[in-house]
């Protein structure tokens, strides 16, 4: 979790982590504001904002008097959008660290390769 | 406005020739949490106590629940004010202290109240001036939640707790609050832990509000820039620095504001890194600026809508 965040993108992103890993299924309720509040200890309208945000970019639902559910499609949506993030947010930091080593791009994309099968094996 | 639970209008408090609080005037919305936060002597428990109704203000207006609380039952029965150093009559234990409370408030739970003394482990027969600090506190926050009071205060409600304790009142607090929504108007210096419970926090430095804000918006009225000493230096310009460290060649400021997005651009150029603060940090900011030096309310840029605001995060 990136402390740097406001607290609501925060409760935003944990909830899209757990609809990309599954522990959220689609067209499964999601936890309520309340107890989001209670299990991060956060004030009730923060959460509610964080929901609220997803609600917004239609990852999620609102059931009148029921809850918030998970809206079908939402995994792919998620998906999508953080694979456009990625080279930003994961190749970009990676390749300055690298650069900064002195390890080029072609060692780096070896590493890359080794650790992928490393990690495959396993 | 209906909406506000507490609300004060050039509120001054005098001891003699020492200003303690200084034409305050500020507004705080029904059913929130808020954080009254600012260094010892800044006037927090003194705002608190003119609003319990305890102290007699030099001028100005105080108004809780839409009236003047000083010798006023009806606000009064409203109103719960839970603090470590409260006086209890003599012989008193804390059983007394639960019993003589239930006929105080009338909204009341015997049964949270039996809950809260349990995880507090407060032992009911110990007359009350044999009790540690921190069971002292503990004592001022089971009456302050199980008063159930529409304005509740909580002045340091902490003092002498350990970590476990402190984590306990947060959890109660919280869960109190969400089934039975009403008005908290906390004071706390341990801003960390206490930041996200806030919704909205208020300020003061020598008796003057210097912010008063949703949490959200108080951390994004100031950030920092790090790097180099010099880019920092060029990179500042004529904005208002809060805190200024060194290390080597190496500089860190705090600075009031925004940052545009010419700044960002310009520091990344200059390979300077643009940070956020904690609430924490620029509470202690604020406190190290002189009486009468800007407040962050005249620096930072006018005032957002909710709107605007969440779009400039995104």
């Amino acid at each position: 979790m990136d402390e740097s965040k406001p607290i609501f993108i925060q409760v935003a992103e944990q909830i899209e982590g757990r609809i990309l890993d599954g522990t959220y299924p689609e067209e499964t309720q999601v936890p309520s504001t309340n107890e989001f509040a209670a299990y991060m200890r956060i004030n009730p309208a923060t959460a509610g904002k964080g929901l609220n945000r997803l609600v917004d970019t239609g990852v999620l639902y609102k059931r009148r008097g029921i809850g918030m559910f998970v809206a079908t499609g939402a995994r792919a949506t998620l998906t999508a959008t953080r694979r456009e993030a990625f080279g930003d947010q994961y190749v970009i930091p990676l390749l300055h660290e690298a650069a900064r080593l002195g390890i080029d791009p072609e060692e780096l994309i070896a590493m890359i390769g080794q650790r992928a099968a490393v990690a495959g094996q396993a | 406005m209906m909406n506000l639970a507490i609300e004060t209008r050039s509120l001054t408090k005098k001891y003699g020739n020492t200003t303690v609080l200084d034409n305050l005037t500020l507004g705080i919305e029904k059913n929130t949490i808020c954080g009254l936060l600012g260094r010892n002597g800044a006037g927090k428990t003194t705002l608190m106590s003119i609003l319990a109704g305890q102290e007699l203000k030099t001028s100005g207006q105080a108004r809780v629940l839409g009236a003047e609380p000083f010798e006023n039952a009806q606000v009064l029965a409203g109103l719960s004010f839970a603090r470590e150093n409260q006086k209890y009559p003599e012989e008193f234990k804390v059983s007394h202290v639960v019993r003589a409370a239930a006929w105080f408030y009338a909204g009341w739970d015997a049964d949270l109240a039996r809950r809260l003394v349990g995880e507090f482990r407060l032992p009911l027969k110990t007359p009350i001036k044999k009790l540690s600090r921190g069971q002292l506190s503990a004592v001022a926050i089971v009456v302050g939640l199980a008063s159930r009071a529409p304005v509740t205060f909580f002045d340091e409600p902490y003092l002498g707790l350990d970590a476990t304790a402190r984590g306990i009142f947060y959890d109660l607090l919280l869960e109190d609050y969400m089934e039975h929504p009403r008005t908290i108007l906390m004071s706390t210096h341990l801003i960390d832990e206490a930041a996200n419970l806030l919704e909205h926090v208020v300020v003061l430095q020598d008796g003057r509000k210097v912010l008063d804000s949703s949490v959200e918006e108080a951390t994004r009225s100031a950030f920092t820039l790090s790097g180099t000493a010099t880019a920092v230096d060029t990179a500042v310009g004529g904005r208002q620095i809060l805190r200024s460290q060194a290390l080597g060649g190496l500089r860190s400021v705090t600075i009031a504001g925004n940052p545009d997005e010419r700044l960002r651009t310009e520091a990344k150029a200059a390979g300077l890194e643009v940070g956020p603060v904690t609430l924490q940090e620029l509470v202690a900011a604020f406190g190290l600026l002189e009486s009468g030096e800007s407040s962050l309310a005249a620096a930072s840029s006018p005032p957002q809508t909710q709107h605007e605001a969440e779009e400039a995060i995104r």
